[in-house]
């Protein structure tokens, strides 16, 4: 047991962390390929037209899991920074580095595609709604953590400093979707309800889910390169670097 | 399969520009941002590659 | 305690001197709100309707503008460090400088809502509500507004940053204060959206503090 922690601890060094990380990457391109082949494949041939949303709907297939990987690559993202707070590791602090620009890319991927949804089925590209007004509040959380992170020169520091405002952000993300859903019932009753999926198909659940699989082991792969990236350029004066470039 | 054509497949029963400038936007972004990850990378490494060059010039020539 | 009511009065003592900067803020705050009615029209069913909100966001922006000046002079006469380093605990001084704040932040801003309130319109009863709502509601943007201005210490184009950091942390305090208001004028009662921002005000008062030590921990390594 013990044997196996400390196993662990090794990988949290940035030196042994590095030649993991590229030898793991292949291998999440290739699963993302797969599921992302499969995804598209269900979502586009075998899924039915919906009854009353036409082949609109087909849209979800990238909206749904845009929505959740941004979400979730947050709480990742805030779990590595309070690990790097609490154990003083410098891996976790590179790893909520890389994840802030996916988990950023993703939100605007959902707005994006939720707003192109919107347009036929509602008649409006945006619409107040709680889901879509939570993403944007989402997306300004991550713009923020990426802004600090940018404007503070002392890794160490800039790291640290992510981490509160991380944190801050996870535990403030209910409060404001608690908060927008109780504005938009107060304001719109209602007149928008996007729950509305009595007859969603078993094809059409499944071809999500793969894209959502296909969209999680993409993050976890762009985010393996960009703290390679990262380890780099911060390490960039340790000897070990210097023979690891070759 | 719903699809009678190809035709058919691309207009996406009137639905065209809004499926595919989602799948479009999403396909795009997501080849970008490895792209440029990958020149990030790049970069780096050559950076790291140039200044151990010059080292290993620095040391001969002090030999 | 004694600690935290030392550093609440000089700071008041420090803005009494420097009357200026506090000045600023509030009447930011009193042009802002006064430029609306001048941007959409004088109607005065559509101001009724838009005024919990604009001074609600009035508000937010004033808070704002006096946000960085609440560590920044400490930190750069190394008083905070001294702070840091003092046997009292951190967190109590913090606190201290965050009442200090508020009460020359965001007290003045309670006070002048109800005037400006009337400019839009409001009768008696949604006035008051108005003040309980920012009465409860300032001091919470004070104490969130403390974890950005200790995160943003020292950093280059800190003003700006801070405003993007702390902008979307305000929203539900936006929400559930002009929501009070509005919930009141279209007879719904307030009471549940004023509950929920006290509850909001607790759960700040316990949080904040403890977050802003911890930046300002860092900030200062």
């Amino acid at each position: 047991m013990r044997q196996s922690i400390i196993q662990w601890f090794r990988f949290a060094s940035p030196q042994s962390f590095y030649p993991l990380a590229g030898r793991m990457i292949p291998w999440f391109w290739a699963a993302a390929a797969v599921f992302g082949i499969a995804g598209l494949w269900l979502s586009f041939f075998v899924a039915p037209t919906d009854a009353q949303q036409g082949e609109g709907y087909r849209i979800i297939f990238v909206h749904v899991p845009a929505s959740w990987m941004s979400m979730f690559i947050y709480l990742v993202m805030a779990f590595w920074a309070g690990l790097g707070l609490a154990l003083n590791t410098r891996v976790s602090g590179m790893m909520a580095q890389a994840l802030a620009p996916t988990g950023a890319l993703m939100a605007a991927l959902s707005l994006w595609t939720g707003a192109l949804w919107g347009k036929p089925m509602w008649g409006a590209w945006w619409v107040w709604d709680a889901r879509l007004t939570s993403e944007l509040i989402l997306f300004f959380l991550y713009l923020g953590f990426m802004a600090l992170q940018a404007a503070i020169d002392d890794p160490r520091r800039a790291d640290k400093a992510g981490a509160i405002l991380a944190l801050v952000g996870v535990i403030n993300i209910p409060i404001i979707y608690f908060s927008v859903k109780w504005w938009n019932t107060l304001h719109q009753g209602s007149t928008i309800n996007m729950n509305k999926a009595p007859s969603m198909a078993q094809t059409m659940l499944w071809g999500m889910l793969l894209m959502a699989l296909c969209f999680w082991m993409y993050s976890i792969a762009v985010a393996l390169m960009r703290v390679r990236a990262i380890i780099l350029e911060r390490e960039r004066h340790t000897e070990w670097v210097k023979h690891a470039v070759e | 399969m719903q699809w009678n054509s190809v035709g058919e497949f691309f207009v996406m029963g009137g639905y065209a520009f809004y499926v595919w400038g989602s799948f479009g936007a999403c396909l795009l972004l997501m080849v970008a941002e490895p792209l440029l990850v990958r020149h990030r990378l790049s970069e780096v490494r050559k950076s790291l590659f140039r200044e151990r060059i010059a080292d290993e010039l620095d040391l001969q020539q002090k030999s | 305690m004694n600690a935290l009511l030392a550093t609440v009065r000089r700071d008041l003592l420090l803005a009494l001197r420097r009357k200026s900067e506090v000045l600023t803020a509030v009447f930011f705050f009193v042009i802002v709100t006064s430029l609306f009615p001048l941007g959409i029209g004088p109607e005065p069913v559509l101001l009724k309707k838009i005024a919990p909100g604009i001074l609600w966001v009035a508000a937010l922006l004033a808070t704002l503008l006096g946000l960085p000046r609440l560590f920044a002079a400490d930190h750069v006469d190394g008083t905070l460090e001294q702070m840091a380093l003092s046997s009292s605990p951190l967190g109590l001084l913090v606190a201290g400088k965050i009442l200090a704040h508020w009460l020359l932040c965001g007290l003045p801003l309670v006070l002048l809502a109800p005037v400006l309130g009337l400019q839009f319109d409001l009768d008696a009863s949604a006035l008051g509500i108005l003040t309980l709502a920012l009465l409860l509601g300032t001091p919470l943007l004070s104490l969130i507004g403390a974890i950005g201005a200790a995160l943003t210490l020292g950093v280059r184009g800190g003003g700006v940053l801070l405003a993007l950091l702390v902008l979307p942390l305000y929203i539900p305090a936006l929400i559930f204060g002009a929501g009070a208001v509005e919930a009141h004028i279209a007879g719904l009662g307030a009471g549940g959206h004023l509950s929920l921002l006290a509850a909001m005000l607790a759960l700040a008062v316990f949080f904040a503090p403890w977050a802003t030590t911890a930046a300002l921990r860092i900030a200062l390594e």
